[in-house]
C-alpha cells in the first residue's frame, strides 16, 4: 500500500511524504520538498555582495544563519579578518534566532501533537491538551511574548527580523554603544527568567549539567517536574520515543559560534552506533541529483549547477541529496552536542544506539540552556570602545566555501567569484541533509531512514508516530530546496 | 466570527515569522477573526486540509479573508508545478480560492508583486495581481474579491507585523475600501509615507553628510544604495523588533516595499551619473537636489561631518553651542 501524506503542517514550509506500508509497517519512505524558487539561479552574475541582500530571503526562519553564511564565504574570499566585536555581536543575534527557533519548534510545532485525540486516555492527556493544544494552549500567553522579546536583539543588532543587511564579512554595521549593550543584557536576563520558570523550572546550569540518562530521569520527577521540559520527558518515556525515528547513524556538525579560541560548539562527526568521533572533512561533501528534479550536475558542490528539470525519470523532490563521503548524515542540535561531547547526549545515543525522536528534542532544549549563558558572556565581553566591523577589501577570484550552524544544523555556501561577481553559488541547508531524497546508489536520506520500520497498524499514514518522527527533525523546507 | 485562511506559496515563511511577534492567535481573536487554517500553526493536516479547501472552493464554507504569503509560481510552462500543495499546483488553489474570499490579502512583496522569486529565470514567479509593477499576475488585472476589492498588497520583505495586522483588523471591521489603497493597492495606513520619513539619520541627510562605509553613521543615500527616499512605508516611524529599523543600524534600504525591488543590482552602492545619484528622492526636481545638496554640504557643522564618517559619535553636541 502506498500513501502520500501532505500537506504536513507545523513545519517551516511544506513537505510531502510517501510511505510504502506492508502488514502495518512502513517498509520505505520517500520525502519530497515540493517547492522550488530558484535562489541559486538568482545569484548568478550579480555583484558578490548582493548575496547579502538575497540569501537571507531564502528563509524567514533561519534568515540570520543564511546572512552569516553569505558573509562568511565572502570573508573567506577577502583575506581580511572580521572585528572581534562584530563576530561576538553576530553570535548574539545568531544565538537569539536559534533559541527562538528551538522554542518555536518545541511549543508551536512539536508538542501540539500530544494533544491529539488519539492520546485521549493517557494519564497526561488533559494537562497536555490544556498546555499545548495548537493555537489554544495556555503556554502561548508566555511563550510568544518571551520569543518576541528575545527577538528584540535583532532590532538592536540587525534593525529588524527577518531579513537584514547588517551582517557583513567584517562584522556588523552597527557599533553597539553602552546603551545597546545594556539592552541586550536585559533581554537575555529576561529570557533566562522565562526559561528557568516555564520551560525548565530549574536553573539553566542545572539543565546544562545533566550528565546522563539517569540524571535526566531524576530531573523529570524532581523539583523541576512542573516545567514543560519535564512534561515532555514523561510523555517521551511513556510513549518510548527513544525507540522511534532512528537516524542513519552518522551525525555531523560544522562548528557553531565563532570565537577567539575556536567555535563554541566544535566541528566534527560522530557515529551513533559505535560512539566514534572524528573530524569533518568538508571536501568529501557531494550533492547528488539522481532523485531530484534537476538536470545532471557534478557531485562536487563547488562545481555543481542548479537547472530544474521536472521530466527527470525517477525524481521525486526538489531537494538534492547531500552526502558526506558517500553517506547520509543527520544534522541539528543533537549532532552538534554529540560532536561537542556533551555527556547527556552521548549517553542518550549510547542508550538508544541511534538518534531518536526523544534525543533530538532533548538536545534542542539542552542547547537553549547552553546558549543563553554563552550569549550573556558574549554580551558582557563586548567592548563598546572598539570597532564592530572591519573595513571592506576586494573580493578575490576563486572557489570558496563557508559553513555555519543554523538551528537545524549545518548550512554550507559554496561560491565562485570572478571579477567581483558571483559565477557559481550552491547552498546545502540543514534540512537538505535531513530530508534528502535517495541518491544514485538508492540510499535513503535520514528522515527516509527514520520512517522505515515504524509500526503504524491500521492507522496507516494517520499514525501519530509518523508525525512525531517527521517533526522531530524540525524541518525547514523553505531552506531545503531554496 | 469572520473566517481566515492563510496559505504559503513561493514563500520563505518570513511574513508569518514577522506577524508571530504580535502573538497572532490572540490578535486575530480580538479582531473577531477565526483562523480556519495556517500551515505553520494549525493542528490539521493532509486530508482535513484538502477537505477544508475543497469546501471553500465549492462554496460550502464561507471564507472572509484569504491571506497568501509568497509568490505564485506559474512555471514550468504555466503548470505551476514548481509549487505543489495538497495534491495540486498551488497556482490552481489560489485561482480557485481567491474568487471565494471576501478579501484577498497578499502578505509581503512576493505575494504582492513577485518579490525575490520573480528574479529567477526559470519559475515564472509573479504576485497575485501584479508582475512587478504591471497589473496581471496570477489572478489577472480584473480580479476583484467577493467583497469588491482588488488584492490588498501588504508589501515589504518582511512587512512590519502591524502593517499585516492593521490591514486584517480594518478588513475585519469592514473599514478598508478602495480609497484606502494606493496606486499599487497597498494600504495607505503604511504606504502614505516614505521609508525615509523619521529616519534616525535625518540630520546627516539634511546636510548631505554621507557614510562611505557601511558601518559609518552618516546618511546612506549618497553612496551606500539607500532607497528610503523612494520607497513607501512608515518604516522609520514604527519600531521594529522592539526598537530597531533598517537604517538605524546601517542596514541600507533596498526598497523592499516596491514592486520589482529584487531587480536592483549592487544593493550596497548608489548608482551615480556625473557624481549625482540616479535615484533621487521621490518628486524632487534634479536641479533643486543638486543645488540644495551643494548648499547643505557647504553648511555642514564639523560635528555632523565628523560623525558621518565614524562608526560612533566622535563629537557629541555641545550644550549651549550652535
Amino acid at each position: 500500500m502506498r500513501i502520500t501524506l501532505g500537506p504536513i503542517n507545523r513545519v517551516e514550509g511544506d513537505v510531502e511524504v510517501t510511505l510504502d506500508i506492508e502488514a502495518g509497517v512502513v517498509r520505505a519512505a520517500r520525502v519530497a520538498a515540493p517547492l522550488y524558487r530558484g535562489f541559486e539561479e538568482i545569484l548568478l552574475g550579480r555583484p558578490a555582495e548582493d548575496a547579502l541582500a538575497i540569501v537571507p530571503r531564502i528563509c524567514g526562519i533561519c534568515s540570520v544563519s543564511q546572512s552569516l553564511a553569505a558573509a562568511a564565504v565572502l570573508r573567506a574570499a577577502r583575506e581580511a579578518p572580521a572585528a572581534a566585536n562584530g563576530l561576538a555581536a553576530a553570535n548574539v543575534a545568531h544565538a537569539a534566532e536559534n533559541i527562538a527557533d528551538h522554542l518555536t519548534h518545541f511549543y508551536l510545532f512539536f508538542m501540539p501533537d500530544f494533544a491529539r485525540d488519539s492520546y485521549r486516555g493517557r494519564s497526561w492527556f488533559v494537562a497536555t491538551q490544556q498546555r499545548f493544544a495548537a493555537g489554544a494552549g495556555t503556554h502561548l500567553s508566555a511563550t510568544l511574548p518571551a520569543r518576541a522579546r528575545l527577538l528584540n536583539t535583532q532590532g538592536i543588532i540587525a534593525g529588524k527580523w527577518p531579513h537584514s543587511l547588517a551582517f557583513r564579512p567584517g562584522g556588523v554595521t552597527r557599533a553597539l554603544d553602552l546603551s545597546a549593550k545594556l539592552q541586550l543584557a536585559t533581554i537575555f536576563a529576561e529570557f533566562r527568567e522565562f526559561a528557568e520558570s516555564a520551560l525548565f523550572a530549574a536553573p539553566l546550569e542545572e539543565v546544562a549539567g545533566l550528565g546522563d540518562a539517569a540524571a535526566l530521569a531524576r530531573f523529570a520527577e524532581g523539583p523541576a517536574a512542573t516545567g514543560d521540559f519535564a512534561a515532555f520527558l514523561r510523555i517521551a518515556d511513556d510513549l518510548r520515543l527513544r525507540d522511534l525515528g532512528r537516524g542513519p547513524g552518522l551525525l555531523m556538525a560544522a562548528g557553531a559560534y565563532a570565537g577567539a579560541q575556536g567555535p563554541q560548539f566544535p566541528a566534527g562527526v560522530f557515529e551513533s552506533a559505535t560512539g566514534a568521533a572524528g573530524p569533518l572533512r568538508i571536501e568529501t561533501v557531494t550533492e547528488d541529483v539522481a532523485c531530484a528534479w534537476y538536470g545532471d550536475s557534478p557531485l562536487d558542490p563547488a562545481q555543481a549547477e542548479t537547472r530544474p528539470d521536472m521530466e527527470r525519470p525517477g525524481a521525486y523532490s526538489f531537494a538534492k541529496a547531500p552526502r558526506l563521503a558517500g553517506r547520509a548524515a543527520e544534522v541539528g542540535a543533537l549532532a552538534r552536542q554529540a560532536v561537542a561531547g556533551h555527556p547527556l547526549i552521548r549517553d542518550l545515543l549510547r542508550r538508544d544506539g541511534a538518534s531518536s525522536v526523544e534525543s533530538r528534542v532533548v538536545a534542542r532544549l539542552l542547547e537553549i540552556a547552553l546558549l543563553v549563558p554563552a550569549a550573556q558572556a558574549w554580551i558582557a565581553a563586548l567592548r563598546v570602545d572598539a570597532p564592530f566591523c572591519a573595513a571592506d577589501v576586494a573580493t578575490r577570484d576563486g572557489d570558496f566555501v563557508a559553513q555555519v550552524e543554523a538551528a537545524r544544523g549545518t548550512l554550507g555556501h559554496w561560491a565562485r567569484y570572478r571579477d567581483g561577481r558571483i559565477d557559481r553559488y550552491q547552498i546545502i541547508a540543514p534540512t537538505t541533509w535531513n530530508f534528502s531524497p535517495r541518491d544514485g546508489a538508492g540510499m535513503p536520506g535520514p528522515l527516509e531512514c527514520a520512517l522505515q520500520g515504524i509500526a503504524v497498524g491500521d492507522a496507516a499514514a494517520d499514525h501519530v508516530a509518523v508525525q512525531h518522527t517527521i517533526r522531530s527533525f524540525d524541518p525547514c523546507m523553505v531552506c531545503t530546496a531554496h | 466570527m469572520k473566517t481566515l485562511v492563510w496559505l504559503q506559496a513561493g514563500s520563505c515563511g518570513g511574513c508569518t515569522m514577522s506577524v508571530l511577534e504580535r502573538g497572532l492567535f490572540d490578535a486575530l481573536r480580538r479582531m473577531g477573526l477565526r483562523l480556519l487554517w495556517h500551515p505553520s500553526l494549525s493542528l490539521d493536516e493532509g486530508g482535513r486540509v484538502r477537505a477544508l479547501l475543497d469546501s471553500i472552493v465549492a462554496g460550502e464554507t464561507h471564507l472572509d479573508i484569504l491571506c497568501v504569503e509568497g509568490a505564485a509560481l506559474r512555471g514550468p510552462g504555466g503548470t505551476g508545478r514548481f509549487d505543489r500543495f495538497a495534491g495540486r499546483a498551488m497556482l490552481d488553489w489560489l485561482r480557485d480560492l481567491a474568487p471565494r474570499a471576501g478579501a484577498c490579502v497578499a502578505v509581503g512583496s512576493c505575494a504582492a508583486f513577485g518579490g525575490l522569486p520573480a528574479a529567477a529565470p526559470s519559475t515564472d514567479a509573479v504576485g497575485l495581481q501584479y508582475a512587478d509593477d504591471a497589473p496581471g499576475g496570477a489572478l489577472g488585472a480584473d480580479y476583484v474579491s467577493a467583497g469588491g476589492l482588488p488584492v490588498v498588497n501588504v508589501s515589504g520583505c518582511a512587512p512590519h507585523p502591524d502593517w499585516i495586522l492593521e490591514t486584517l483588523q480594518a478588513l475585519a471591521a469592514g473599514c478598508l475600501g478602495p480609497a484606502d489603497l494606493d496606486v499599487f493597492a497597498r494600504p495607505r495606513l503604511f504606504a502614505d509615507h516614505l521609508a525615509h520619513h523619521g529616519c534616525a539619520r535625518n540630520e546627516f541627510y539634511e546636510f548631505k553628510a554621507s557614510a562611505e562605509a557601511p558601518y559609518e553613521r552618516g546618511c546612506l543615500m549618497e553612496s551606500l544604495g539607500c532607497k528610503a527616499t523612494q520607497a513607501v512605508g512608515d518604516c522609520a516611524q514604527r519600531v521594529w523588533n522592539g526598537g530597531g529599523g533598517c537604517t538605524r543600524v546601517g542596514s541600507t534600504c533596498i526598497a523592499c516595499t516596491s514592486p520589482g525591488f529584487q531587480n536592483g543590482k549592487d544593493f550596497h552602492h548608489t548608482p551615480k551619473i556625473a557624481g549625482i545619484p540616479v535615484g533621487l528622492p521621490l518628486d524632487m526636481p534634479k536641479a533643486w537636489f543638486v543645488a540644495l545638496a551643494a548648499l547643505s554640504k557647504s553648511a555642514t557643522p564639523a560635528r555632523v561631518k565628523t560623525n558621518a564618517r565614524s562608526d560612533r559619535i566622535e563629537t557629541p553636541p555641545e550644550p549651549g553651542k550652535a
